[in-house]
């Protein structure tokens, strides 16, 4: 029925390019030596030094406290990342479930409150919730990190979406085979939803690991940096180095990118799924 | 709401607790403290503070720097939307139209989804610094003196230019979903009635993509306003003279580098305004779909 063009997959081909380039030179860029950046400029090819850069990056301690390196930097994102999307997901379910299947007063108006969270990123108010979470004593930790993260509903409406569209009869025949609002939850309703909380945790993954603005208001100790915001540190530290140490900051960039990167191109198939279902 | 319900008295309650804590504390409270202190004008300290009615607003509105970002966000806002938008549409045209291989292209084309803002900011940085980055010396080769440092023009391009670079992917993905989602039937016939490709994708394939269109719209909009914060931070840091700092950005700037609590507290509130507006649009837009 289509008769395929050389000149669509030319179109494609450079479409991929346009996205690959940038990271392929920065990879290869990041096996070479400073020197060689510094006097050639980035490299579109490897070089000799990739376990030189990455054992120093991952290994070496380095800031101001000489006691963060970058494995350190990726546990905390990844426990930004799980902690992110497991939380959400447990509190969203929860929500979602008491207000598509309880009718109880006040329903309707904790509903609105929730769903009110939809309407103000963080960034809006950065300033006051940076006071609320120094008021509360908890700049740097891992609570103060994730659970403002997660005051936004939107895998509630996800959820919520999801659940009204599953059968009405599915209830019907669960009560008269006598089952409870919990045995319904627990053995009914989640494992219906698997592909959809499947979908959300790789979504949800990616948006806490890549967290930049909050993490750096709220952590000055560097025991609890995570990877994307060692990019800022990292950037700060070339201006003070004789030669620039661009390999490690590209390296940096790479172990940053790579887990997010991983998990979606793995989940490729649940992570669209859910991108495309649940944002309509 | 489902017509089967369980009645119970406690459970409900119990199940809504934690959302509503978190949403309480770490929503509720920050955003109507923003609304607070925007009336208040408090010294850098934070010792004694007074009312100051509509003062910071008006200090904000008549403000110089304050235009100049508004007029960088809505510049900024609509070129990178548009650019990823069309990019985007013309790479899941081709995609959509290709049987072999569809897959292969499809991991290739979205997996730019999941790198970090900062990353992509801290690449972009690399390849147009002046003295390591191939795009600056390419350039400069075309004889334009490009120096982000100093000319608010080339910071922009490298700040709009990498922003649109981390979209595309996401657009992409919702734009081929938008074209498989139209019925096979509805494209034979356009097929039958429609010899010429192009006028094809204008009167048949468009119209019936507008309402994916414009929910992608939306989604850009967004993103260029709150996410490209870590491109900005990164790659300009607002400069030069705060050429390239969107109004989210600036924000951060006056109230936790400036410390200026109730400027930049008004600033949260006129984009808790604006972002509002952009939500009722949205959320029309969708009731409409939902009776599609």
């Amino acid at each position: 029925m289509k008769n395929v063009k050389p000149l669509d997959h030319l179109i494609l081909i450079l479409g991929i390019l346009f996205l690959l380039l940038p990271i392929w030179i920065a990879f290869a860029s990041s096996t070479h030596r400073p020197e060689t950046l510094l006097g050639e400029g980035l490299q579109l090819w490897f070089g000799d030094y990739f376990w030189e850069t990455y054992s120093a990056v991952l290994f070496e301690n380095t800031g101001f406290t000489e006691q963060v390196n970058a494995v350190l930097m990726l546990q905390n994102s990844m426990v930004l990342g799980l902690g992110f999307s497991i939380g959400k997901i447990i509190i969203s379910t929860l929500a979602a479930y008491a207000i598509v299947y309880f009718r109880f007063p006040a329903g309707s108006f904790f509903f609105w409150i929730i769903f009110s969270s939809l309407l103000l990123p963080l960034e809006v108010r950065i300033i006051p919730s940076y006071e609320v979470v120094s008021d509360l004593g908890m700049l740097n930790s891992y609570t103060g990190l994730i659970l403002p993260l997660i005051a936004s509903a939107t895998a509630t409406f996800f959820f919520r979406q999801f659940y009204k569209s599953v059968p009405e009869e599915i209830l019907e025949a669960a009560r008269i085979d006598g089952a409870g609002p919990f045995r319904f939850f627990v053995d009914i309703l989640l494992p219906l939803s698997k592909t959809m909380i499947a979908a959300i945790f790789i979504i949800m993954f990616v948006v806490g690991w890549n967290q930049y603005l909050w993490p750096i208001l709220m952590t000055t100790d560097e025991s609890y940096f995570t990877v994307v915001m060692g990019i800022k540190q990292i950037l700060n530290d070339l201006e003070g180095n004789r030669i620039p140490q661009y390999n490690k900051a590209l390296a940096l960039s790479i172990l940053a990118l790579l887990p997010p990167v991983m998990v979606v191109v793995i989940f490729q198939r649940w992570f669209v799924k859910g991108l495309v279902e649940s944002e309509k | 709401m489902k017509r089967q319900q369980f009645n119970h008295i406690t459970l409900p309650y119990l199940l809504i607790a934690p959302q509503l804590a978190i949403i309480a504390i770490f929503f509720v409270w920050p955003a109507a403290q923003a609304i607070y202190q925007s009336f208040m004008l408090e010294d850098p300290f934070g010792l004694a503070s007074q009312f100051v009615g509509l003062d910071n607003f008006r200090e904000v509105v008549a403000s110089d720097h304050y235009a100049t970002s508004a007029v960088f966000t809505l510049v900024f806002s609509a070129l990178v939307a548009f650019l990823s938008m069309a990019l985007a549409l013309l790479l899941a045209v081709k995609a959509d139209g290709i049987i072999h291989g569809q897959s292969a292209y499809k991991v290739m084309l979205t997996w730019v989804y999941a790198v970090a803002p900062a990353v992509a900011g801290m690449i972009g940085t690399f390849l147009f610094d002046r003295s390591i980055g191939p795009l600056n010396h390419f350039l400069n080769a075309t004889g334009w003196p490009f120096n982000p440092q100093l000319d608010v023009f080339d910071a922009s391009f490298t700040v709009i230019l990498v922003s649109v670079w981390k979209q595309v992917s996401v657009n992409f993905i919702y734009f081929l979903a938008g074209l498989q989602s139209i019925p096979r039937s509805v494209r034979e016939a356009a097929l039958i009635d429609c010899r010429d490709g192009f006028r094809r994708f204008w009167t048949v394939t468009l119209p019936l993509l507008a309402p994916t269109g414009f929910f992608v719209l939306v989604i850009n909009i967004t993103y260029a306003f709150f996410d490209t914060f870590g491109v900005i931070d990164t790659m300009t840091r607002g400069a030069p003279g705060g050429g390239t700092a969107t109004l989210v950005y600036k924000v951060y700037q006056d109230g936790f580098l400036g410390a200026d609590l109730g400027g930049s507290s008004a600033q949260s509130v006129i984009l808790m305004i604006l972002v509002l507006g952009l939500t009722v649009v949205q959320f029309r837009v969708l009731e409409k779909r939902i009776h599609y």
